[in-house]
């Protein structure tokens, strides 16, 4: 279509406007975290090309942020991991075998997406806390994997329902068990919506907050964004290093965006139920 | 829910109370106030960039621009940084030697310039600013995947038929979109009803308990004040809300179509 030039030239003016309002807050953080540290007063050195990426150091030993990214990176890989592998196989019963009570079992699944974890969270803590597993990894794990297989579910069952009958009765008159059709036929096929689950549930794992504040009281036990709440209650005098910290908690998620931009996009926007 | 019908500190035996901690919900204005908050929230959250989106899409659907993967990369990133890194930033940005109010000062508007978050009247309408420019990426992208599947034909039929930029897009692009705009609200509106690291991190509902809303109450309830029979009578209603507003939300879009 063809459309003016002063229109052209406006349209232009107006996404980069929005775009530079996007990243204006990541730009300060990334700005703030290179500068010189603004709570040392001036005594630092010129630094490198003028940035100082050493704050990065000071920020993750003050921070202790080594320790927050293990839990973190433990948690959400351990959640991933064991989420992925119960929503395949409970996508594929719920997708592709019609058995008594699927329905009400999905709307079970259903309800899990839509329950917001806020409304589950003091229930749960007294429960946890009944079997003594609050303040223990499991307290990080168990609710998170919960949270993630009903999404997961949901996701690989509509993935399952599309897939193509053929290739499944093909493989089911080659004499394949109904097993060896879920791991050697259609999770191949499924690679891209496997992708999509994985990254997702990385990132909704990764950035959740609620769950590791009231489960958690060992600073050993804290995830990264946990950190960084708490670095910002300590460490009060400057932003730099604050701004590194939150830099560091954030780049994981950002960096596999970048990458994998597609899969997030389409799977927040599909599968667009959860939180 | 069980516990929502208790005094409960959650040490001690419960007593029975019946419903008097969801009279509360209704009764007690702190906490009508933190749902009213709710309610101003979502026109930050939802409201807001719904209309910035439907801006930018009605721009973008007149013509091809390049760079719009590009474009698209960068308004939806706000949506994969954690929300705490967010409020880190914003917070610095809020600060009363921070980039909104030098912003500020440069347009000749330094009559304004505050501690946003500090300021009883400005911190929840800043705290919403936030939601606002966290969602607009979402909302945006949502309804620009809805209208690259509206046949181009649709609008040359509207232009052969002398319709103006505004015309085309309430005739042509608006109904289109009703799906993706249902879907863009439902989430939007729950997101705001769920605020809680937001809060949490900029302001722990203050000053006073300018910036509380429903969710910071359950946690604040529950985990800070000891009293969990009336935190779950909010997360129950809370949770009640939500499901109505997305069932609600869902129902109207389904008709429609």
């Amino acid at each position: 279509m063809r459309v003016s030039r002063g229109e052209r030239t406006a349209n232009y003016v107006v996404l980069v406007a929005f775009a530079v309002f996007a990243l204006w807050p990541v730009l300060t953080v990334l700005l703030a975290a290179l500068g010189p540290d603004d709570a040392a007063g001036g005594s630092v050195g010129a630094g490198v090309l003028g940035l100082h990426p050493e704050n990065f150091v000071t920020a993750w030993d003050q921070g202790r942020f080594g320790s927050y990214l293990r839990t973190s990176l433990f948690v959400s890989g351990t959640v991933v991991v064991v989420s992925v592998l119960f929503s395949l196989l409970s996508g594929y019963a719920l997708g592709t075998m019609p058995f008594r009570g699927s329905t009400v079992l999905f709307y079970l699944f259903l309800v899990g997406i839509m329950m917001p974890s806020e409304a589950v969270l003091v229930p749960l803590y007294y429960d946890l806390r009944s079997l003594g597993l609050t303040d223990t990894i499991w307290a990080l794990l168990l609710p998170q994997v919960a949270q993630s297989v009903a999404f997961g579910t949901f996701w690989m069952r509509a993935w399952f329902r599309s897939a193509n009958r053929s290739v499944v009765e093909a493989a089911r008159l080659d004499g394949a068990s109904t097993w060896r059709i879920l791991w050697q036929v259609l999770v191949p096929l499924a690679r891209p919506a496997v992708v999509t689950l994985t990254v997702l549930t990385f990132m909704w794992t990764w950035n959740e907050f609620l769950v590791p504040l009231v489960m958690v009281v060992s600073e050993s036990l804290r995830t990264a964004p946990l950190g960084l709440a708490f670095f910002q209650g300590q460490y009060t005098q400057g932003f730099t290093l604050l701004a590194a910290g939150a830099c560091i908690v954030a780049t994981p998620v950002v960096v596999l965006y970048l990458f994998l931009q597609r899969h997030f996009i389409a799977g927040m926007l599909e599968g667009a139920v959860r939180e | 829910m069980q516990i929502s019908l208790y005094d409960w500190n959650g040490n001690t035996l419960a007593t029975w109370v019946g419903l008097d901690n969801y009279v509360d919900v209704v009764s007690d204005p702190a906490l009508r106030a933190s749902f009213g908050h709710a309610l101003v929230l979502i026109a930050f959250y939802a409201l807001l960039p719904l209309l910035v989106g439907l801006v930018l899409t009605a721009i973008l659907s007149r013509a091809r621009v390049r760079g719009l993967g590009f474009f698209r990369t960068v308004v939806f990133l706000p949506q994969v940084v954690a929300m705490v890194v967010i409020a880190v930033a914003w917070r610095r940005m809020y600060a009363p030697d921070g980039s909104v109010n030098d912003l500020l000062s440069a347009l000749g508007m330094g009559s304004l310039t505050r501690g946003w978050l500090g300021d009883y009247t400005a911190a929840l309408p800043a705290v919403g600013l936030i939601g606002t420019w966290f969602e607009i990426g979402l909302v945006t992208v949502l309804l620009l995947a809805g209208t690259g599947k509206i046949p181009t034909e649709l609008f040359e039929a509207a232009r052969l038929d002398g319709a103006g930029p505004v015309r085309e897009f309430v005739t042509v692009t608006l109904p289109a979109l009703r799906g993706e705009i249902a879907v863009a609200l439902t989430l939007t509106v729950i997101a705001a009803l769920r605020t809680f690291d937001l809060v949490y991190v900029t302001t722990r509902g203050g000053p006073g308990t300018s910036t509380s809303v429903p969710s910071y109450e359950v946690y604040n309830r529950a985990f800070q004040q000891g009293r969990v029979g009336s935190a779950a009578a909010i997360a129950v209603v809370l949770t009640v809300i939500i499901f109505a507003i997305s069932f609600g939300i869902t129902r109207i879009a389904e008709r429609d179509r």
